[in-house]
């Protein structure tokens, strides 16, 4: 299993492509902002929801290395996020947040 | 330019994964829970300040999208800091460690701005329920980058001093997680904190 493992870390991107990710980054955040002053309404929720849900996940994917890491980091992690957002939603309910 | 060079072989584990990385990767899927716990917070208590300030009477948003900015970049500053240990490239590692000690520090800069702006227009962590939970939640995560430019200040000095060495790429791999993480939480707070509330500032 630690063959594996080093097999993995060995296919980690080269530095272009991290900087070509960056750039990606970077024009998201501009979207997202520009994107609030453009003022699309009810969308904009959602809109603002993908967005940041697409950084997180390069960043998770490619910074962290959970794409070429082993499934067992991504189940930690992943796992860490649902719960999270389970309590969120369980909280937002008893605090009748979505019927006000 | 080619992949990253082949990591060292780390004492044989009962999962063949190194154990260090793998408590990493608990600690962070429970300190999700911790900042679930306090964005969950925020949000509950949204728009039910009884006094002011308002968000949308403090927030700027430009100026919190150039901080953010920041932050985002040095993430990849992070991952060239590990992308040139990895290969032996111990000149690589002090720049991008430093550049990246630096980028947390601009934004922790931006935030002490930002908090004692907010402090000049009267909102306190006790001034009311968008003061408290606002100050608790970004104070926690400027916390946690403090904790992150420490670690990579502190792992600079040894690199200055010869003390690291490429073999031991794990441990800048290790605080390069821990950073992007400081990262990702920011990516979700700005979105619900700041960008949520943005069509109020504008209107």
């Amino acid at each position: 299993m630690a063959t594996t493992a080093q097999r993995h870390e060995q296919a980690h991107p080269t530095p272009a492509k991290y900087a070509a990710i960056a750039v990606i980054l970077a024009l998201i955040t501009l979207v997202e902002v520009g994107v609030v002053y453009a003022g699309v309404g009810g969308l904009l929720l959602p809109i603002l929801i993908v967005l940041s849900a697409t950084k997180f996940g390069l960043v998770a994917m490619f910074y962290m290395h959970l794409k070429f890491d082993h499934r067992l980091f991504s189940a930690l992690f992943v796992g860490g996020i649902l719960l999270t957002t389970a309590i969120l939603i369980a909280l937002m309910s008893l605090f009748r947040v979505f019927f006000s | 330019m080619a992949t990253a060079s082949a990591p060292a072989a780390h004492p044989e584990t009962t999962t063949g994964l190194d154990h260090r990385k793998l408590l990493m990767w608990a600690f962070l899927g429970s300190d999700c829970l911790f900042f679930g716990s306090l964005v969950a917070t925020y949000l509950l208590y949204h728009g039910k300040s009884l006094t002011g300030p308002y968000p949308y009477e403090v927030f700027n948003i430009p100026y919190t999208s150039v901080s953010a900015f920041v932050l985002l970049m040095s993430s990849l500053t992070m991952v060239l800091a590990l992308a040139a240990i990895q290969r032996g490239d111990m000149r690589g590692l002090k720049i991008w460690l430093l550049a990246t000690a630096l980028l947390g520090s601009v934004f922790l800069g931006g935030q002490y701005f930002e908090f004692t702006t907010f402090v000049e227009h009267g909102l306190t962590i006790k001034s009311n329920l968008f003061g408290s939970t606002f100050f608790t939640l970004t104070g926690f995560h400027g916390l946690h980058v403090t904790v992150g430019v420490i670690i990579l200040l502190s792992f600079w000095v040894q690199a200055l001093r010869s003390k690291i060495k490429p073999e031991q790429h794990l441990n800048i791999e290790l605080a390069g997680l821990y950073w992007h993480f400081v990262d990702v939480v920011w990516i979700v707070i700005f979105t619900v904190v700041y960008l949520v509330e943005a069509p109020n500032i504008i209107t």
